[in-house]
């Protein structure tokens, strides 16, 4: 890649610096939509440059944009800055280092929607980064991009930041949505969907901090450019959080369609220690889990490819998972995690996966029989399918795709714990 | 085709298949509603057919499917035969968060639905613990019901993983909490937040966690939280009343009335015959019935938990006759043969006085035996207007449950959730439905967030804001007094009152918020000509409410019966003063100086009262507990209660006492039968000429289903087998056209320097029917003073301390209280705490 256009902060020194950005264009295109531009063509650009959500369900942003509710005011933005999803962490240097262009995407879209207010709501931990958000809104307001009556329009638009308490379930949508109103972070009933019944119940466009980013330059340089990067049903470039067993983590800008194999190998330096790639999750913990095969390395990452091999892109948080981990052991890490952040309100997320935790613990610690994990994949799918919002089915991902594609670690693990037990039982 | 109940008819329906049924219905029909309306059980935990659906439980899964349409034409897609060809969803969906659309087909017994169904039972069972057999829930539980039904019979759940909780979590004093029952339905917090606005209890943490607790000091400060244990599908919720009990396949039920206020929700008596009490029947819970225009399935915690008066350990059990200074138990003819003596000698000077809680048959004899005996038939109370309410109330048809758009409720001098709660939650609901609601009262109260118009004004001058609205649209009066000129400035109150003229239908509900008998009278008047003015009477859901202070207040009014402009005198002057079901002694004691300066006392009561303590001649009565009878109710419904415990030994009902003294002066009166009664009564009173005992018992088929098989759906809410009533037409409705009588209203009364306190009402009071009752203690109101804060502050007085009171002769020690709504220069002093209060009047109040 010989240029970036999320993580601009690696070419582009101290573009954190509102003079620095300013120097490269920015806000220039928000100024010139605000005076010169219609608020549906605004929408109509992203709309045809097929920019897709980046926080984790690839819906068409345009598309989402068009669906506001006209006659329903006022409008809102918000900001989905949860990032909670183990293995992701783009967001979080896109708005440490690149925060401007993350901002100026999301006065854009508040532009063509008709929003007055938006908000940007972080995950608690980000609490640092809010206050440095909030510094950065507060720098934009004295500079007059921000406040009332831009540019001697009638726009006025403000923006808030809010946080959240360490709850991965608020990265749900409509679960930020009752966090943001101050109630329990719990998801509400869809339909309605945000963009008719969002925030206080009026329209709202909830998008990604990433793919708000990618906003600017969208209108700046036109549909056509942007669709010069990428595939296309998947336009345009990712921010991949590669992690796990890997020479090099971190996160990496490439066009949507390059391979597992380019990402891992050739960024990603590889596997550490000599060992064998077995597995990937390329969508955090929500992850079906590929068997890395070469079919699966030379797999595109891009919405329509992944499923191919049985999984899906999602947030792109790719962890490599080598030949030194045992299945049972990561089913219960992730297990664990969902049971945490369960918020409780659909009876098979909440019993379920309390259940599943019982489970895959006493399999990982050589507790269990064979049965436990035919039972265990009976309880995965007794949620699925059944529970309030994705996260229930995203908790019996790994779990079910784990049995059924590496079967055997499953079969060594309970036979070893059958010899162990039989050992101690007879004398 | 199946009608709902209280729905229009004329709208177009929807028509689906349920289950290769046929089903048509009103348009957004929730799936399940639909189902249950055609016969057809979907299980639901966390849904109830009375609030919004919330799609958590996940129990009512059911494949849905929709006729295709073409994207590119838009016309259906059709199988080969020309049906339309119908697209199932790839994943299960819950039908109670599904509004029914035309040609939906819904499946609800496939293999996929019934794996659904016993997968979501496992889950709730594999955290549930293994109570029924100490479960109070056992037998009337949903939970047992749809596992029976639907779920797995063996459990696949290792024991020693199962989750320990707290398994008597008190929330406040009259509920508990087992948090290992609860399933997390969110039906007990959405009821209190949705339904009755006191959201006082939620849900703390998160997934497994996920925790009911209370946030109200005391914990769980509502008047509602009865009817979570109603609706709660498993038995996590349970009252302190009657947890552990009986079982419910133990109890027998009766159909009931409560008597508290002049709503009369109906209810059901749950008994027993119980070894520790002598092998007698025992009530051993009060519920609710469904009574769909009077109570809808609800009630509040005072009738549900205040009937303990009616045990025989509170109880006089035989007649008795003062000998010598002392009251000595005698046999019924010695005490009816003396009391008949001296009813015969009284000679016009027989002055009887009844409570508002005595039955119409029994205000029927009382007030034969009064016109008989050329004396005087007292209502004990200070609220004036049944005549008018008789003349101009709700008529035949009405139905609080219909006020919805372009219909005005107008809410005066009244608390609404103290005085009358079923009627509180029934005008909150018409106006979240889109009635124009207008609160009129001198301080703030539960009702004014869900009004309209919020309208202030002096105690005092209650009157005067209905004369002001009159005015403000119809020629102005020059003799209005100045209270009236000085409200007529009021914008809001003009804005009301020319909505209130273009309403469809306008009801009025006076209470008794700050006044005495004169002022009740003039506010009712006015009330009365504002509705006559504006053309509101005479057609359902059109007319005068009073709330009264009782629940048969109505009825007395109805037979005849009135307040006494100066009760102290005319009792003191009696020759015979014969008193049913009052207490005048106890409450002031100005009134028992009264009592005992009549010749002669007879009391017929349940407990040995101040004023029973004070008789010459004492008579046993029954409870309502143990006889039968009827009430009105402030809408003019004429309901019956039926006897659920046989009567006490040595009692009778009120009724028959009244006849057997009658028959002392040559009046026959029944004496045996409250029907018979009653159809004296009927024939003698215009407006009940057509009501009789069979059609009081008749019932119709009401929405939603609730009761015994369907306990999952609606609660455990009774169903209604033993009579809905019958609403009495007014007598504008008979086609009697009411004449406006205008009456001035009166300058409010001052005082230069000081305090004048006037009288409210609280729910829980210290009244003879509510302290017997002791799990009710500590919600007990206490005795107390409320202050305006610069008045408190002025007399060195402060929040929740100690203070004294001095008015009408008497000193009182009181709990300071401040209400910041509350002008200065008055005093609030609540009704039966013991402090002497009847209307307005100057008090004292230090440290």
């Amino acid at each position: 890649m010989s240029e970036y256009f999320l993580l601009r902060n690696r070419e582009i020194p101290n573009i954190d610096d509102l003079v620095i950005y300013r120097q490269n264009k920015g806000f220039e295109t928000f100024q010139s939509a605000v005076t010169s531009m219609k608020p549906d063509e605004v929408t109509e650009i992203v709309k045809a440059s097929g920019l897709r959500g980046r926080g984790g369900a690839g819906f068409p942003t345009g598309m989402k944009w068009s669906f506001i509710d006209k006659n329903n005011w006022p409008h809102y933005v918000v900001a989905n800055a949860d990032e909670s999803e183990p293995g992701t962490f783009k967001d979080r240097e896109i708005m440490e280092s690149n925060p401007f262009q993350f901002l100026e995407g999301v006065m854009l879209c508040a532009y063509a929607i008709g929003a007055n207010a938006a908000y940007i709501y972080l995950r608690g931990e980000f609490w640092q980064l809010a206050a440095e958000l909030d510094r950065h809104i507060e720098y934009l307001e004295r500079e007059n991009l921000l406040g009332d009556k831009l540019f001697g329009t009638d726009y006025s638009l403000r923006l808030y930041t809010h946080l959240g308490a360490g709850a991965y379930i608020c990265g749900e949508e409509t679960a930020m949505l009752e966090s943001l109103e101050g109630k329990l972070g719990q998801p509400r009933l869809r339909p309605p969907f945000p963009p008719s019944f969002g925030l206080y119940g009026k329209p709202t466009v909830v998008n990604n901090v990433e793919t708000l980013a990618n906003v600017p330059l969208i209108v700046e340089r036109g549909a056509e450019w942007y669709r010069k990067f990428g595939t296309e049903k998947s336009p345009g470039t990712k921010v991949f959080s590669l992690s796990g067993n890997v020479e090099k983590p971190g996160n990496y800008e490439l066009p949507l369609g390059a391979t597992f194999r380019e990402l891992i190998f050739a960024h990603g330096g590889g596997i550490p220690g000599g060992r064998n790639i077995k597995a990937i999750m390329p969508a955090g913990a929500s992850s079906s889990l590929i068997f890395a095969d070469e079919k699966a390395l030379d797999t595109p990452m891009d919405y329509e490819s992944v499923p191919n091999v049985g999984a899906q892109l999602g947030s792109a948080s790719v962890i490599v998972i080598d030949d030194s981990v045992s299945m049972d052991w990561l089913i219960d890490k992730t297990v664990h995690f969902f049971a945490h952040e369960s918020c409780g309100k659909c009876t098979p997320c909440r019993e379920g996966t309390y259940w599943m935790r019982h489970i895959t613990e006493r399999i990982s610690h050589g507790q269990a029989s064979w049965d436990d994990v035919i039972l265990l994949n009976e309880v995965a799918n007794g949620i699925k399918g059944k529970c309030l919002c994705a996260l229930g089915d995203f908790a019996t991902e790994a779990v079910m795709s784990s049995i059924a594609r590496f079967r055997s670690d499953f079969e060594t693990k309970t036979h070893a714990a059958a010899e162990t037990i039989e050992a101690k039982v007879s004398p | 085709m199946t009608e709902v109940v209280g729905q229009e008819t004329e709208q177009k329906l929807v028509t689906l298949t349920i289950d290769n049924r046929k089903v048509s219905v009103a348009p957004g029909t929730w799936v399940v509603d639909a189902a249950k309306q055609a016969g057809i059980d979907i299980p639901v935990f966390c849904y109830h057919p009375k609030m919004e659906p919330v799609g958590m439980c996940r129990m009512c899964l059911v494949e849905v499917g929709r006729p295709m349409i073409d994207r590119a034409t838009g016309q259906p897609v059709l199988e080969t035969d020309g049906s339309p060809k119908i697209k199932f969803g790839a994943k299960l969906e819950t039908g109670c968060t599904i509004p029914v659309s035309e040609g939906m087909v819904v499946r609800g017994y496939t293999d996929k639905v019934k794996e659904g169904r016993d997968e979501i039972l496992e889950f709730l069972l594999t955290s549930h613990p293994l109570d029924c057999p100490i479960c109070d829930k056992g037998g009337e539980c949903p939970l047992q019901n749809l596992t029976m039904s639907f779920g797995p019979g063996q459990s696949r759940y290792i024991y020693d993983e199962k989750k320990r909780l707290a398994k008597h979590v008190p929330l406040g004093d009259l509920i508990v909490l087992d948090r290992e029952r609860c399933i997390q339905c969110a039906r007990c917090t959405r009821f209190q937040n949705e339904i009755v606005d006191d959201p006082v209890i939620g849900f703390s943490q998160r997934g497994r966690a996920l925790e009911i607790v209370t946030f109200s000091e005391p914990g769980f400060d509502s008047y509602w939280s009865g009817n979570t244990t109603d609706i709660c599908p498993v038995g996590a919720l349970t009252t302190v009343d009657f947890r552990f009990g009986a079982r419910p396949w133990e109890l027998r039920s009766e159909a009931s009335l409560c008597t508290h206020c002049p709503v009369n929700c109906n209810i059901t008596l749950n008994t027993r015959r119980e070894a520790k009490d002598g092998g007698r029947y025992v009530v051993k819970r009060v519920m609710p019935r469904q009574n769909e225009w009077v109570n809808e399935i609800w009630m509040c915690d005072k009738g549900r938990f205040a009937y303990h008066y009616t045990e025989p350990a509170n109880r006089i059990t035989q007649p008795m006759v003062r000998k010598s200074g002392q009251l000595i138990p005698v046999s019924w003819d010695e005490a009816l043969a003396a009391a008949g003596d001296q009813v015969n000698k009284a000679g016009g000077k027989l002055v009887t006085l009844a409570g508002g809680r005595v039955s119409n048959e029994d205000y029927y004899n009382l007030k034969q035996l009064a016109d008989k005996a050329k004396g005087q038939a007292f209502l004990y109370s200070q609220m004036a207007g049944g005549d008018l309410v008789a003349q101009v109330g709700l008529g035949s048809g009405s139905n609080l449950g219909d006020l919805g758009p372009g219909r005005a409720i107008l809410v005066i001098a009244c608390d609404f959730e103290e005085e009358a709660p079923l009627w509180w939650l029934r005008v909150k609901q018409a106006a979240e439905r889109g009635a124009m609601l207008i609160v009129a009262n001198p301080r703030r109260t539960k009702l004014d967030s869900h009004a309209k118009y919020s309208l202030r004004y002096q105690y005092g001058e209650e009157a005067a804001v209905l004369h002001a609205m009159l005015d403000s649209f119809s020629p102005k009066r020059p003799d209005q007094p100045e209270s009236v000129k000085k409200l007529l400035r009021n914008d809001s109150l003009k804005a009301a009152a020319q909505e209130i003229v273009q309403a469809e239908n306008l009801v009025v509900f006076y209470g008794s918020e700050g006044t005495d008998l004169a002022a009740s009278q003039s506010l009712a008047n006015a009330a009365a000509n504002l509705l006559i003015a504006t053309g509101h009477v005479g057609r359902p859901n059109n007319g005068l409410v009073a709330v009264w202070d009782k629940g048969n207040a109505q009825g007395a009014w109805d037979q005849g019966l009135r307040p006494s402009q100066d009760l102290a005198t005319q009792m003191k002057d009696a020759a015979v003063l014969y008193i049913a079901g009052a207490d005048p002694a106890g409450d002031d004691p100005q009134l028992a100086a009264a009592v005992d300066g009549a010749q002669f006392v007879i009391v017929q009561e349940l407990a040995m009262t101040k004023t029973a303590q004070a008789a010459d001649i004492v008579f046993p009565a029954q409870a309502f507990t143990e006889r039968d009878g009827t009430y009105t109710s402030g809408e003019r419904r004429v309901q019956r209660f039926y006897p659920a415990v046989p009567a006490l030994e040595g009692t009778r009902p009120d009724f028959a006492i009244t006849a057997q003294l009658a028959s002392a002066i040559g009046l026959d009166l029944e004496d045996k039968l409250a029907s018979l009664a009653f159809k004296q009564l009927a024939a003698a009173t215009e407006a009940y000429n057509d009501v009789d005992y069979g059609k009081l018992a008749e019932i119709r088929e009401q929405w939603p289903i609730v009761g015994r098989a369907d306990v999952y759906y609606g609660g455990t809410t009774y169903d209604n087998k033993q009579g809905l009533g019958v609403q009495l037409a007014s007598a504008a409705e008979r086609g009697l056209s009411p004449a406006l009588a205008f009456e001035p209203p009166k300058e409010r009364a001052t005082i230069a320097n000081g305090l004048i306190a006037v009288p409210v009402s609280r729910l829980y009071d210290r009244g003879n029917t509510v302290v017997p009752s002791r799990l009710l203690g500590t919600r007990l109101e206490s005795p107390q003073v409320v202050l305006n804060p610069e008045d408190a502050e002025s007399l060195k007085l402060e929040m929740g301390k100690p203070g004294k009171v001095k008015l009408n002769g008497a000193q009182i020690a009181v709990t300071v209280r401040i209400d910041n709504s509350l002008s200065k220069g008055t005093a609030l002093i609540p009704r039966s705490l013991g402090i002497p209060i009847n209307g307005p009047t100057p008090i004292q109040v230090e440290a």
